[in-house]
């Protein structure tokens, strides 16, 4: 049985409907990359899972039990946690702060502050700083530390390269192995489709909605997959 | 001697004025809710005091023990059950708290007619200290700006010091962020109105051994509270404290000049500062 299954989702805006019967599947311990372009929806569905957005139609089970409709807190509490895009730290509280605030919920397991510092030795000296006076990539940290500290099963990473440097990019994918390592399945959405099929061992690609292209990144060629992503 | 003497109440009367502010400003702080029923909240706390006091026969601050707790258990109910619904826009919240303001106004009308009551102190009420000759300090005045000041250090240190007021500052800069940390932002705000509640029967207590008070008593200590905190700056607690004393002293100057302006001048003053500094005197530095 998977961590989680997303089975046959819609999603709406409104009337506008964002989502058409995507499914996608995460086993424990893998690192999912779900990629596409601009407004395929790739946002709509990290949105849906984490319960921001409850979709009309579908489901969505943790464990085999159902988790669609639960109010966003809750399923936290049930080990689901976003890195969301554009980091969106909380601007008044500190780095340490930042952090302290997601591990309230107390959730057992292996991630304390201490185990951030480790991971991110750089936010160890920060921690009393302002956390909008770091540079991005050090923002991105705080905002992968910060889900980390609920202890998640599964991480959700919505655009960890957005406006950062390639090497920073690199830095950062260079610790998602240490935190699967510790039993936590990721999935990443991404623009950059290298990194992402990098790191990844499944692919899902979503064009408009839907899904196009689904795999493992060793079985699928550039070429198929930049037809799926642009839709050419 | 007469002009300290008036500046001295002034700054003593300005600690119940940041009492009324501190619960408003929490609330604005945290959700982002503007509750136009503070005032007319702050006169239920007041009644309340006067009948815990009545009825069981114990004084005033006795009866805090009792007024405190239910009215922020009285605030945690009213948000989850009632306001909780009607945030996420900027109108209904506003326009429910002004309804609520009315039918407050109109229960309390109901059930105690339009008398005014006053809860009684006994010989602590004209008790004072003279420190320099000539300069008389009032015990209840001191004793009502003593607890202004005990109270905004105390909301201080929640906010900056504990894990509740952390969560209270993380909801309050991205709510939708807060719920994906696990917090419930329900009970946050729950939590938020049982503490700007609890600080209100701080303040109705003071305002029922001070003067006299009648159901439509809050909408004035509303426009007090507002004032303290406009002129502090929005999102400070030390700052509506100053806010609330600079209130306090320019109504006291005021009534001494003449009778009838203690008020005016307080409204005076606090358009002067909006005049001259806009965003207050100690504005929140936003991040």
């Amino acid at each position: 049985m998977s961590l989680l299954e997303v089975d046959a989702i819609d999603t709406f805006y409104g009337d506008f409907q964002a989502l058409y019967g995507i499914s996608m599947a995460v086993d424990e311990g893998q690192v999912v990359a779900v990629i596409g372009a601009n407004g395929a929806g790739k946002s709509t569905l990290m949105k849906s899972i984490v319960g921001l957005l409850h979709p009309a139609r579908g489901r969505i089970l943790l464990d085999g039990r159902p988790v669609e409709g639960m109010r966003p807190s809750k399923l936290v509490a049930q080990g689901i946690a976003l890195v969301p895009e554009g980091r969106r730290l909380f601007p008044s509280l500190s780095v340490g702060e930042n952090l302290m605030v997601a591990g309230q919920l107390g959730r057992p397991g292996p991630w304390t502050i201490e185990r951030v510092f480790d991971l991110f030795p750089v936010l160890r000296e920060r921690q009393h700083q302002q956390s909008t006076s770091l540079s991005g990539g050090q923002q991105q940290m705080v905002a992968i530390g910060r889900a980390l500290m609920s202890n998640p099963r599964l991480l959700l990473c919505d655009e960890l390269s957005l406006g950062l440097a390639p090497i920073v990019v690199r830095e950062i994918f260079g610790r998602l192995p240490e935190i699967v390592a510790q039993g936590t399945s990721i999935v990443i959405v991404e623009q950059d489709v290298m990194q992402a099929m990098a790191a990844a061992s499944m692919l899902y690609c979503l064009q408009e909605g839907r899904t196009v292209l689904s795999g493992p990144p060793k079985s699928l060629t550039a070429d198929t997959v930049r037809a799926a992503y642009f839709g050419v | 001697m007469d002009w300290l003497n008036t500046i001295v109440q002034g700054v003593l009367l300005g600690g119940l004025y940041a009492l009324f502010a501190a619960g408003l400003s929490l609330i604005f702080g945290v959700m982002r809710l503007v509750n136009i029923a503070h005032g007319d909240i702050i006169v239920v706390t007041a009644y309340m005091a006067f009948f815990t006091t009545r009825l069981l026969g114990i004084d005033p601050f006795t009866a805090l023990l009792i007024v405190v707790p239910l009215s922020a258990l009285v605030g945690y109910l009213l948000q989850r059950l009632l306001l909780n619904r009607t945030l996420g826009e900027d109108l209904p919240p506003l326009l429910v708290t002004f309804g609520l303001s009315v039918i407050i106004q109109n229960v309390l009308l109901l059930l105690f007619k339009a008398d005014s009551h006053k809860l009684q102190m006994g010989s602590l009420e004209v008790a004072s200290w003279m420190p320099v000759p000539g300069l008389y300090i009032g015990a209840l005045p001191l004793i009502q700006f003593c607890t202004a000041v005990v109270v905004v250090g105390g909301l201080q240190v929640l906010f900056y010091r504990t894990p509740l007021g952390r969560a209270f500052r993380a909801t309050s800069d991205d709510p939708e962020i807060a719920q994906l940390m696990g917090l419930d932002n329900r009970h946050l705000f729950g939590m938020a109105m049982a503490l700007a509640l609890a600080v209100a029967a701080i303040a109705g207590t003071f305002i029922a051994i001070r003067t006299n008070f009648d159901p439509f008593a809050g909408p004035n200590l509303l426009i007090f509270g507002f004032e303290a905190i406009i002129i502090g700056g929005l999102g400070s607690l030390w700052g509506t404290l100053a806010g609330g004393v600079l209130l306090g002293v320019a109504q006291s100057v005021g009534g001494e000049l003449n009778v009838a302006w203690p008020i005016l001048a307080g409204h005076v003053a606090f358009l002067m500062v909006l005049l001259v500094r806009r965003q207050g005197l100690f504005p929140k530095v936003m991040a």
